[in-house]
């Protein structure tokens, strides 16, 4: 007991050296890991487009990638409050988000899309009135479903968990994001995303307002990326794969 | 001058535009509705559980009743409730369409139960058994000697435990948000994801659930000074 207690400090010290050692300096990304396929857990790593994007900033920086995985609604606050460098987290451009921090050049497009059980009278967007919409906490999907006339949301933690409340019956649909929305429908029998999309929308990258420096380097770096099709090779590796 | 306007464009932003504030005192109401139904529930069952754990290990009886509460008290009291509430409202709950006020009254009340059982239990075997001698000796019977003689007394002496126990019981509903359930904390979230200012929701929410708590400490000390009043 005692000797694997000594090997155990041994390694952490060991850990905390290396942690401490690299030199590079770090750039800190914000995210929610609970988002398929712009970051997700795979094993014990953080994988996703967003996260591969980020990487790619960072390389291009010549910094060392540094993600902090937190509730989604917590995002903004920590960038804003320079707990994190950068939120990348499928964010869409907002005006209240704006408020507090400023966005970088748009890297992707997305939709909200609907979610639907297979036999639902729900067709299009029109058919919300007065439903109840299933949405991830402070998400877009969040903020537009509070604007259908007559509907209840339910405000859950995690897309995920607003999908399983669909599956039970517990919600008429839910609003999120195009992507996630393919994957959580690949990976459940009996339901699918509705046609027509709820809105479409840009993703950017959030920093801080008094951190313009970084905000140009990063605007410089996606432009890079962009031209260079590795923006595109990256965004094709995941949802191709899908 | 400055700290002011501040201070008030921030109040504007996370109380008064797009009346915000109703978050605060919607969820403040299903927060004290799940609460109090919750300790109605836990007290219940409690003084069940703990009358027959008691009984049991004064006289022996009720051999498989005292081992279903031993495994009700191992399980609620060796799982954290959110869990607990998250497995009634995705598992037992799993395909209907629940009210949530209930699930989380559910939820909260069976695992307070666990705890009141407990504190119960303590109560009644803290009280010296020539209590109970002098009272079979008077003529009553096991029943009647439970309510006239123990229970008075052992209430009396778990009541700041029970108090206490209350206490954490309010508190640990902020938990219920993970149910979607706008609860006084998910009020204050919600507000959060909306406006990104963290503090002002969170210390209005903060300064709610401590003015209820001071509350509730002074009125079970009230309640402790009358029934200490037979002891002169």
């Amino acid at each position: 007991m005692k000797k694997f207690l000594a090997v155990l400090l041994a390694t952490m010290m060991t850990v905390a050296l290396c942690a401490c050692g690299s030199g590079k300096e770090q750039l800190v990304m914000a995210t929610n890991a609970e988002f398929p396929p712009y970051e997700y857990h795979e094993g014990d790593a953080i994988v996703g487009i967003d996260v591969e994007i980020a990487q790619a900033i960072a390389d291009e920086l010549g910094m060392e990638l540094v993600i902090e995985d937190m509730a989604f609604d917590s995002i903004i606050m920590a960038v804003s409050t320079g707990k994190a460098d950068m939120g990348v987290a499928g964010l869409t451009i907002s005006e209240d988000r704006l408020e507090s921090v400023n966005f970088s050049t748009p890297y992707t497009t997305a939709a909200q899309v609907i979610i639907v059980k297979e036999g639902s009278d729900i067709t299009g967007p029109d058919d919300l009135v007065g439903k109840t919409v299933g949405v991830q906490l402070g998400t877009t999907g969040d903020i537009y479903a509070g604007d259908i006339e007559g509907a209840t949301v339910e405000r859950y933690n995690k897309g995920y968990e607003a999908v399983q409340a669909l599956l039970q019956g517990k919600v008429d649909a839910v609003m999120i994001d195009s992507q996630p929305a393919n994957v959580f429908v690949e990976q459940n029998e009996g339901i699918y995303v509705i046609d027509e999309a709820f809105t479409y929308e840009e993703y950017a990258i959030a920093v801080a307002k008094d951190n313009t420096e970084l905000l140009e380097k990063i605007n410089d770096a996606i432009a890079k990326l962009e031209e260079s099709g590795e923006l595109q090779a990256i965004i094709d590796k995941y949802i191709a794969a899908e | 001058m400055n700290f002011i306007t501040n201070f008030a464009d921030t109040f504007y932003l996370n109380f008064i535009k797009e009346d915000r504030w109703k978050y605060i005192v919607d969820g403040l109401g299903v927060t004290l509705q799940v609460t109090l139904f919750a300790v109605l529930i836990g007290i219940a069952l409690g003084f069940v559980v703990a009358i027959i754990r008691s009984t049991h290990d004064k006289t022996g009886k009720m051999k498989i009743l005292n081992w279903l509460c031993n495994i009700y008290l191992t399980v609620i009291r060796g799982t954290p409730v959110l869990v607990q509430l998250l497995i009634i409202y995705f598992v037992i709950f799993g395909s209907v369409r629940v009210d949530k006020v209930l699930v989380a009254v559910i939820a909260f009340g069976i695992n307070s139960g666990a705890y009141v059982a407990e504190i119960v239990r303590g109560g009644i075997m803290s009280i010296d058994a020539g209590q109970f001698e002098a009272g079979r000796s008077l003529g009553f019977n096991y029943t009647q000697t439970m309510i006239h003689i123990v229970l008075p007394q052992a209430l009396k002496n778990v009541l700041p435990a029970l108090g206490n126990e209350f206490i954490v019981l309010l508190k640990e509903t902020s938990v219920a948000g993970y149910i979607a359930l706008e609860d006084l904390t998910k009020g204050a979230d919600i507000i959060r994801s909306q406006t990104f200012s963290p503090m002002l929701p969170l210390l209005a929410v903060a300064a709610i659930y401590l003015a209820f708590v001071m509350l509730l400490s002074w009125l079970i000390k009230l309640l402790e000074r009358r029934l200490r009043n037979s002891e002169r």
